[in-house]
């Protein structure tokens, strides 16, 4: 399991605009780097992100080699009712994660 | 007469406040909150990393970290502050990681950690951040005055091709730019540092080995007593300043 930092509000107001963010470890490796032997090390990354809300898709992004290691990533989203909010990771050899929070919304 | 008296004395006054700043200042302001937010530091990667190594056992016979030292929070508190320490017993300075090699190989018997390594870096960087927040407070013994005087004649000795000492750069043109970095005043207040070039942690020494290659100079190896004596001096340099570990920098 990779390392992730999350900061996910567990409280909020119903409407309002609450910021996520998401950090993983993960070396992101290009595909292009030659190691100390000369050899092309084989592409290792993170290619896709999504968050859902409450089951549903709320924010997704592709990644792509120029993305550095360790991606983090921020953005919003509207507090529209109480309910998990989770966020998977998925990149190659098979690379899958996902973590879950509860936001609750008054 | 006496404005003239005051002049110097206004001038004078401004000279003696200190003048010394951290690298962090010299960063953009989107890389300081980087450093300024846990949850934005790549850095706390690997503090958290440190913290499972710190309290697992190397393997079911030996005891781990905490087993020894109990909560890090209370007895690793300001230790990186005063590191590098001289140490009697064996006649030479370590430096933190040096010191945790140490103590892996004499007292917990596990298997050695390699300078650079994963797990060094992470405990090195967990140890550390016991410290942030704290003034940097070098010991006063004799054995590390000798130590610190060697780093200083290092730290002005110019060396390789470009024939250039570190302090022509971090003392003589701290604050100017060399091609798109900003030279800072090298201050080692961050370390081990998440840098933004290497996209990993990395330790002072392996900070330190760039430069001197920048300088097209041979860099000591991992653990010499050159590097350890340059730390020395460098938190001497900067005592009072705080401690900022996991540090970002560009
Ligand atoms: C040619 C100029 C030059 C010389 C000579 C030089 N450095 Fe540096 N040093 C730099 C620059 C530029 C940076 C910052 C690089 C960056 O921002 O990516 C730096 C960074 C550092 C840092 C990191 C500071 C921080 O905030 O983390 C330390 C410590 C340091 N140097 C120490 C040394 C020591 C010790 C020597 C002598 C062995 C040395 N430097 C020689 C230019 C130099």
């Amino acid at each position: 399991m990779a390392r992730v930092l999350l900061r996910v509000p567990t409280m909020t107001e119903k409407g309002s605009v609450i910021e996520i963010r998401a950090l993983i470890q993960h070396v992101m490796e290009t595909g292009y780097r030659p190691n100390a032997e000369g050899v092309l090390q084989a592409r290792d990354i993170i290619w896709r992100f999504t968050c859902r809300y409450d089951g549903e898709v709320v924010f997704n992004a592709a990644f792509s080699p120029a993305i550095a290691a360790n991606p983090f990533i921020a953005f919003t989203i509207i507090a529209t009712q109480s309910g998990p909010v989770s966020f998977t990771w998925e990149g190659d050899n098979g690379f899958t994660q996902t973590e879950t929070r509860h936001i609750t919304v008054t | 007469m006496k404005r003239i008296a005051l002049a110097l004395f206004a001038c004078c006054s401004i000279a003696s406040a200190d003048e010394r700043r951290s690298g962090l200042l010299d960063m953009r302001p989107e890389a300081q909150a980087m450093q300024r937010d846990d949850s934005m530091n790549p850095g706390m990667l690997w503090v958290l990393d440190g913290e499972a190594l710190w309290n697992r056992k190397p393997a079911p016979a030996m005891q781990s970290c905490a087993d020894c030292h109990g909560d890090a929070a209370a007895s690793m508190r300001g230790v990186a502050a005063r590191y590098p320490a001289f140490d009697q017993a064996s006649g030479a300075a370590f430096d933190l990681s040096g010191r945790i090699i140490q103590c892996r190989e004499a007292r917990q018997a596990g298997p050695p950690l390699a300078r650079e390594s994963h797990d060094l870096l992470a405990l090195s960087s967990f140890v550390a951040h016991q410290s942030r927040g704290l003034p940097i407070t070098p010991p006063e013994d004799t054995g590390i005055r000798a130590v610190r005087a060697l780093g200083q004649s290092i730290y002005m000795t110019r060396m390789g091709q470009l024939d250039l000492s570190c302090g022509q750069c971090h003392d003589d043109h701290a604050g100017r730019r060399l091609a798109g970095s900003s030279i800072p005043q090298a201050h080692p207040t961050g370390y081990p540092i998440y840098r933004l070039e290497w996209q990993a942690l990395g330790s002072l020494q392996r900070r330190l080995r760039g430069c001197m290659v920048g300088v097209r100079a041979e860099p000591f190896a991992y653990g010499s007593p050159e590097f350890i004596a340059i730390e020395a001096y460098l938190m001497e340099r900067a005592r009072g300043m705080e401690v900022e570990t996991p540090a970002i920098r560009p």
